[in-house]
């Protein structure tokens, strides 16, 4: 390591900010070049992420501390800011740039031109994730976490109609709402500890004066609940599902990590912070955790049961997968963190296949070939999308679409519900292990989490095999959709990243429990960050 | 100069969450306002309260913390005023063109029966 490789951890930020300037010069009329910037920069995106993967797992290898500090401004830690790469981050940023490689490809079918500026904000959505995942303060987490809202809030109302709006302003609203959560939880801490270093905080938890812990134990209290909003956990996430079934599909496949970044938070701050047992509050909201997590599965399994359109479905299978990662989370730690990392990128692909699925199946159903158009708000806006070039562009016919929806389809449905012998099998069978194997006597919460966990797959499963009989099953007289290859290739490929998880689930299991292993052992986190060297003066770069 | 900021914080932190609570979009953008006020307010007051203090430390005196502002508050504050004045402005494009599409400013889009 050395040279440009270190540098490579701020790329991840970079690439897609100034991909997205790029694209703002451009004429909005330029489609072309949007889209050529667009798909390269996310292309980009993979290759470095896989990169730092890579690194990180070399280093490993080698012996050395896999975990890699980069001063940004070349301040020492912790007065300077500073991004982080270790296991976990590496295997988040991977994650975060497949998602938006394939929804950007799909999008480009037709979505991108339902309304100006897609390409620019679907690159700072990438610009905020990765800074999200990169970051080791917790207020430049606050700013990472306002960017990718920020552009979230302006994908989400992509495309326009009265349905965007409506949900586009309970989700403004209420994130708005959260984001002073935030910055309450944020100060509070400052006040206590001095620091928002997250490393830095970690060492000077021991040395909080008894009279002060209480009141930096609400502040982390306020911060769980600004995370847990995002994560959707009952009941802060009414707002989830119908937010992200308002959403254009390409929006809603990278929403489908949007509510991971709110449990990233609570995985990273709260096992930095309270993972030890010699720390003043151990295990610190760990049973809210458990119970909310499984007040939330509880929720969603009703929603999913209850739901009557396939989006607001994939809304609720989001909400069922956040609570059964929190209350895996929350029943505790080590044996369950590697198998919960496993379903986190295994629920992640899927659900993002699904998304993009339903919406074609959806088309199919509504028998439109093209979305329906879309009404102008205000009289300078762009909305001659649809009709320009909707004849001309016919794109790759591919045949007997039926069977490849029906095919993707139960696919997806497997993969939500945990049946064998998908990756999501795997995951479920994977964390309902680690639960069992925690302790000797095995409370009646971790035996109600696994029922609940068995059930949720169970109604997943009726929920869309009822909808699936309905859609695809039942002959219809509708003509034939028509499917683009740009809206066929995303979902596979995403569909066919499960399947590798799967085949490969033994390497892949192996780097998920080196990284529960490495959230457990703090110190390498804490050394790694406060030892990162500068780069000298003497030595330009 | 305590009780005025801890009064001005909880007054306006009040009426923020009275205001959010209304139907009415407008009144919502205006208690998110007033919310984000006492939050920045309430940031500024975890870098302890002092008077006549600048936040740089000047190269003569002595670094003696007890004679300087602490200097990370202030900058914290100046963040979350932009994001939160950023914010407050996509919002009013929100209100407005949800008003355009439904014809009704009630934070549900239709009139509650």
């Amino acid at each position: 390591m050395g040279g440009w490789t270190d540098h490579l951890i701020v790329a991840p930020v970079l690439v897609p900010l100034a991909a997205s300037a790029m694209i703002l010069l451009l004429k909005e009329r330029n489609q072309k070049a949007k889209r050529a910037i667009g798909i390269a920069a996310t292309f980009l995106l993979i290759v470095i992420s896989v990169l730092l993967l890579g690194n990180v797992v070399a280093a490993s290898l080698e012996g050395e501390p896999s975990t890699r500090a980069y001063l940004i401004g070349n301040w020492p830690s912790p007065f300077g800011i500073i991004l982080v790469v270790d296991w976990l981050s590496a295997l988040m940023l991977v994650l975060t740039s497949i998602l938006g490689f394939t929804s950007l490809v799909y999008a480009l079918a037709r979505w991108d031109e339902a309304g100006p500026r897609f390409h620019a904000l679907f690159l700072l959505q990438l610009v905020g994730l990765n800074g999200a995942f990169l970051t080791g303060d917790l207020f430049n987490l606050f700013v990472f976490f306002e960017v990718l809202l920020a552009a979230s809030y302006a994908l989400l109302l992509h495309g326009s109609g009265a349905t965007r709006v409506k949900a586009g302003l309970h989700y403004v609203s209420i994130n708005v709402a959260t984001s002073l959560l935030f910055l309450i939880g944020a100060a509070l801490i400052y006040g206590v500890a001095g620091t928002l270093d997250m490393a830095d905080l970690a060492t000077r938890i021991p040395a909080i004066a008894e009279s002060d812990l209480a009141l930096f134990q609400a502040g982390m209290a306020v911060l769980g609940i600004a995370f847990l909003v995002k994560a959707g956990m009952w009941p802060l996430g009414f707002w989830l599902p119908q937010t992200y079934s308002a959403a254009t599909p390409p929006a809603a496949a990278l929403f489908a990590i949007l509510s991971k970044v709110g449990l990233y938070a609570v995985l990273r701050v709260f096992l930095l912070l309270f993972g030890t047992e010699d720390s003043p509050m151990p295990n610190f909201g760990e049973e809210w955790l458990l119970y909310g997590g499984m007040a939330t599965i509880a929720f969603g399994t009703i929603g999913v049961l209850a739901c009557r359109t396939l989006s607001r479905l994939a809304g609720f299978s989001v909400v069922i997968s956040s609570g059964t990662m929190l209350a895996a989370l929350g029943s505790g730690e080590g044996a369950v963190l590697g198998a919960v990392l496993f379903y986190l990128v295994s629920s992640t692909l899927a659900l993002s296949a699904f998304y993009l699925l339903v919406e074609l199946v959806e088309r199919q159903e509504a028998g439109l070939v093209a979305p329906t158009g879309i009404e102008p708000v205000f009289d300078d806006e762009y909305t001659e999308a649809f009709d320009a070039g909707e004849e001309g562009e016919v794109g790759i016919v591919i045949p007997a679409t039926i069977a490849i929806l029906g095919g993707g389809f139960i696919f997806c449905s497997l993969l939500l519900a945990g049946m064998p012998p998908l990756s999501g099998f795997i995951a479920k069978f994977a964390i309902i292990d680690g639960l069992l194997s925690l302790e000797d006597r095995i409370p009646v919460s971790t035996w109600s989490l696994i029922a609940l966990i068995i059930v949720s797959g169970l109604a997943t499963l009726i929920a869309t095999t009822r909808a699936g009989i309905d859609l695809l099953w039942t002959p219809s007289d509708k003509p034939q959709p028509v499917l683009r290859l740009a809206e066929a290739v995303p979902v596979g490929l995403l569909l066919l990243l499960c399947l590798a998880l799967m085949a490969f689930a033994g390497p892949v299991m192996t780097y998920m429990e080196r990284t529960g292993q490495s959230l457990e052992h703090r110190e390498g986190y804490i050394q790694s960050v406060a030892g990162a060297s500068r780069a000298g003066r003497a030595d330009p770069r | 100069m305590e009780i005025v900021l801890s009064l001005a914080i909880g007054i306006l932190t009040a009426s923020g969450v009275w205001l959010i609570l209304r139907p009415r979009t407008f009144q919502v953008i205006v208690g998110l306002s007033l919310l984000s006020y006492a939050v920045n307010f309430f940031i500024y007051a975890m870098g302890r309260l002092q008077v006549d203090a600048p936040p740089i430390v000047d190269s003569i005196g002595a670094a003696d913390p007890a004679r300087f502002a602490d200097p990370l508050p202030q900058a914290l504050v100046l963040t979350a005023i932009v994001i939160s004045f950023a914010m407050t402005a996509l919002l009013l494009v929100v209100l407005l063109a949800s008003r355009g599409l439904t014809g009704t400013d009630h934070v549900d889009s239709q009139e509650p029966d």
